[in-house]
């Protein structure tokens, strides 16, 4: 029934590739990930594992040897972060296209300029459109789960798709947190070593990556767009088979008593659990407070943000990354985007905060909640965007 | 060329090309001159044949080469190559 | 050494590419794809024989084939070779595959070195073959590190005050060797014994190797469609582009000149060159001559080590 040990967000996702049985790391350093390539090697090291492990030359690199690695059938993983991503970025874009199942690690940190290793969303709301599923994390615990299920989703027939499962720099990937760790046998039995087949094979000779006009390559994006759509219910499966062994449960979008709250706060990644504690707090004090976790970020879990907040009178979405220009950051561009077309009487604003690895204390949270309440109370947005915790 | 093209769910995934070498694009209409070989001739030292680009040469069953003409787009190499100037380059 | 009569007949490339009339390159793959055989996996960087030789739903690849981007061909090889190595790890059979990464001038001596870099130090188990044509002819002929001192191209004319690419051309195989690996050579089409003869040679190291092989474009260079194995031979036969190999710490230079033409020949059989002769320009040519002449002499001193 597995056992729980003390691991660093950087260190749990080391391990759930391990127990994936990976057949290619392809890596290269960057803080905050660094951990997670440094312990996979050290099973490479120590004959662990039976995976080939390509010390990259750049992120770039990395990325590419990943698609050419699971272009010929293997199980791939890698991990990134801030600049690294940036770099890869050309290269996310053929993962998703060439429909490679590739997963990846990624201790989210802020973008230069100024250079600055600590967490921000920045990185991957860069390559929000990339192509690639992205499943954002609270905690340690929730990075091992996912990267053991990401393998599963993205391996599915329906979908091949690369996923990232996102965890934020220092506070997770480097904080030490209990983690229950599966089984070997466990996770074996729920996610198979892959099937080995070569999908390039002078046997079988096939043409990959063939030049594409305009007669073909929007027909490519839709089948992309069709196996984005069909994320959701292999999710659940993939969820449900995971629960009946490993007790724990996932879904698309987490929420904390949300069903009679009437204001709500939503976020990605860990500022979430202290969002859950203030919310905590504030239930005992008597305020119809909830809060609301998507787990994805892409696809956009829409259907299950509606059923989360049709009961909210005003919603607060946290953003830990601008989207400079546009009229909101970027989880609140896409909340403001689906509630275009619903008949719900909610006020949403926006709160940017976090950057740069600048905390998100409790106080601060407590007084997002607080803001919504008045908000409530006078049934008005006055501030559409609140940049918390910038001197000005 | 097909009459209709394929819906997203026909065109396979990523569009990857699973049957190589089923569909042959014609290239012989670029062409001005075409080579044409004087088999009497032809010392079949393959040279035409190895330095074609496309290629547009075969080797036939009785060990000689000819000319495909619906691939050859009329460069002209094997012309200049061959050893015994047994390729002649003609309108056409 | 081989005989033509022995080549496979077999095409594993085939025609209905969109390559144009008396394509160097076109010719180089060929060559390439009749001594590796059918055992091979092929990855090729954007650029012409990319473009050229797909669009979907045509493909002249018989084996295996990917292309992924521009700058990264000895990673996505890397990432194959990877592949077949780890998933052999738990397979009954350990398959060994020729994996060939193809790279353009462009594609490998500017925007793809750092990839290449990185696979040749890592050791890599593949053939890294660079078609050379001088410049990035697929986006309309504009210079290289691999363009020559004094051509002319679209980012490189040769105007009334510079006389084409003022630079030198880099040295692929120089640096190349300088990673540490077992066999890198250049090659030319017009010599397909030695180039055949080198693409097996490569093939059957166990590790990286590197070829460079001059693939003249008529476009480019500006000559007659029929005249791509003359300008190719003129090369060589002027030393401009010497043909020789490292293998196993020893030079070898496979095309002796013991009687080189001078280099005007080579050089004002192309368009690309012609304002070199241009009495302003004069000076030029015989700079020129001065580098080969320098560089086939460095050569020779290699081959008594």
């Amino acid at each position: 029934m597995g056992k729980i040990v003390g691991l660093n967000g950087d260190e749990a996702v080391a391990y759930a590739a391990k127990q994936s049985s990976v057949d290619v790391v392809a890596a290269y350093p960057i803080t905050p990930q660094t951990i997670m390539v440094e312990k996979f090697n050290e099973f490479v090291a120590d004959g662990d594992v039976h995976t080939e492990f390509v010390c990259v030359e750049s992120e770039h690199s990395a990325m590419s040897a990943s698609v050419g690695a699971s272009l010929t059938g293997a199980r791939v993983f890698t991990a990134s972060a801030s600049q690294g991503l940036a770099l890869m970025h050309e290269i996310l874009y053929l993962a998703s296209s060439m429909r490679c199942p590739i997963v990846m690690g990624i201790a989210n940190r802020a973008l230069s300029a100024p250079i600055n290793i600590f967490a921000d969303h920045s990185d991957m709301m860069g390559s929000r459109d990339c192509g690639w599923i992205q499943v954002y994390t609270e905690d340690a615990q929730e990075a091992y789960d996912w990267i053991i299920q990401a393998f599963k989703i993205a391996e599915d027939p329906d979908i091949l798709l690369p996923i990232t499962v996102n965890l934020d720099g220092f506070t997770i990937s480097h904080s030490t947190q209990d983690v229950n760790m599966l089984d070997d046998k466990d996770v074996k039995k729920f996610l198979p070593e892959k099937k080995i087949e070569y999908l390039l094979d002078p046997e079988k000779p096939m043409t990959v990556g063939a030049g594409n006009n305009p007669d073909y390559y929007y027909e490519l994006k839709m089948q992309q767009v069709e196996a984005m759509n069909k994320v959701p219910q292999v999710v659940k499966r993939v969820n449900d088979e995971f629960k009946n062994f490993s007790g724990r449960k996932y879904g698309i979008v987490d929420t904390y008593e949300i069903k009679d709250a009437e204001v709500g706060v939503m976020a990605l990644g860990s500022v979430t659990g202290t969002a859950i504690s203030i919310a905590e707090e504030m239930r005992m004090a008597g305020n119809k407070v909830g809060v609301i976790k998507p787990w994805f970020y892409r696809p956009f879990p829409s259907n299950e943000i509606l059923t989360s907040l049709k009961n909210l009178d005003v919603l607060a979405v946290i953003d830990r990354a601008i989207s400079f220009g546009a009229p909101f950051g970027p989880l609140c561009n896409d909340i403001m985007a689906l509630l275009q077309n619903e008949e719900i009487d909610l006020e949403v604003f926006n709160v940017i905060t976090g950057l740069g690895g600048r905390d998100i204390t409790p106080n601060m949270t407590r007084s997002i909640f607080e803001k919504a309440l008045e908000v409530q109370k006078e049934k008005k947005v006055k501030k559409p965007i609140i940049y918390l915790g910038v001197r000005s | 060329m097909m009459s209709k093209f394929p819906t997203y769910k026909e065109v396979p995934i990523a569009g990857n090309i699973y049957d190589p070498g089923k569909l042959v694009y014609k290239t012989g209409d670029w062409r001005t001159f075409k080579p044409v070989i004087d088999h009497e001739k032809c010392i079949k030292c393959y040279i035409c044949w190895l330095y074609c680009p496309e290629p547009s040469i075969d080797r036939t069953k009785d060990g000689g080469v000819e000319i495909n003409y619906e691939q050859c787009k009329g460069c002209g190499i094997c012309a200049a190559e061959c050893p015994v100037k047994c390729i002649e380059m003609v309108k056409g | 050494m081989v005989a033509i009569k022995d080549l496979p007949v077999e095409e594993l490339y085939l025609p209905g590419h969109r390559l144009c009339p008396g394509c160097g390159p076109s010719i180089a793959i060929r060559m390439m794809m009749k001594a590796a055989e059918k055992n091979t996996i092929v990855t090729t960087a954007t650029g012409c024989m990319e473009v050229g030789t797909t669009l979907y739903p045509y493909t002249s690849w018989l084996v295996p084939w990917v292309h992924t981007a521009f700058e990264n061909t000895a990673a996505t090889a890397s990432g194959i070779e990877a592949a077949y190595k780890a998933m052999g790890r738990r397979s009954s059979e350990q398959r060994k595959i020729n994996i060939i990464a193809l790279g353009g001038d462009g594609g490998t001596f500017d925007i793809g070195i750092q990839a290449l870099s990185g696979a040749l130090e890592r050791g890599h188990d593949f053939l890294y073959l660079c078609y050379d044509n001088e410049a990035y002819m697929n986006t309309g002929i504009q210079r290289s590190g691999a363009t020559p001192h004094g051509a002319s191209t679209t980012t490189s004319w040769g105007g009334k005050k510079i006389p084409g690419k003022p630079e030198w051309k880099k040295d692929l195989i120089g640096i190349s060797i300088a990673h540490g690996i077992e066999f890198a050579a250049t090659a030319s089409i017009a010599y397909w014994n030695d180039f055949i003869t080198k693409v097996k040679k490569a093939l059957d190291v166990n590790g990286p190797a590197v070829i460079h092989i001059l693939a003249p474009c008529p476009r480019g260079w500006r000559y007659e469609d029929k005249d791509t194995l003359k300008i190719a031979r003129l090369a060589t036969q002027t030393r401009y582009f010497p043909i020789y190999e490292f293998n196993n710490g020893k030079y070898t230079l496979n095309i002796k000149v013991p009687n080189p033409l001078p280099v005007e020949e080579f050089l004002k059989a192309q368009g690309r060159f012609k304002h070199l002769f241009k009495p302003e320009y004069s000076n030029e040519i015989q700079e020129i001559q001065e580098f080969v002449n320098k560089n086939w002499d460095r050569l020779e001193k290699l081959t008594t080590l």
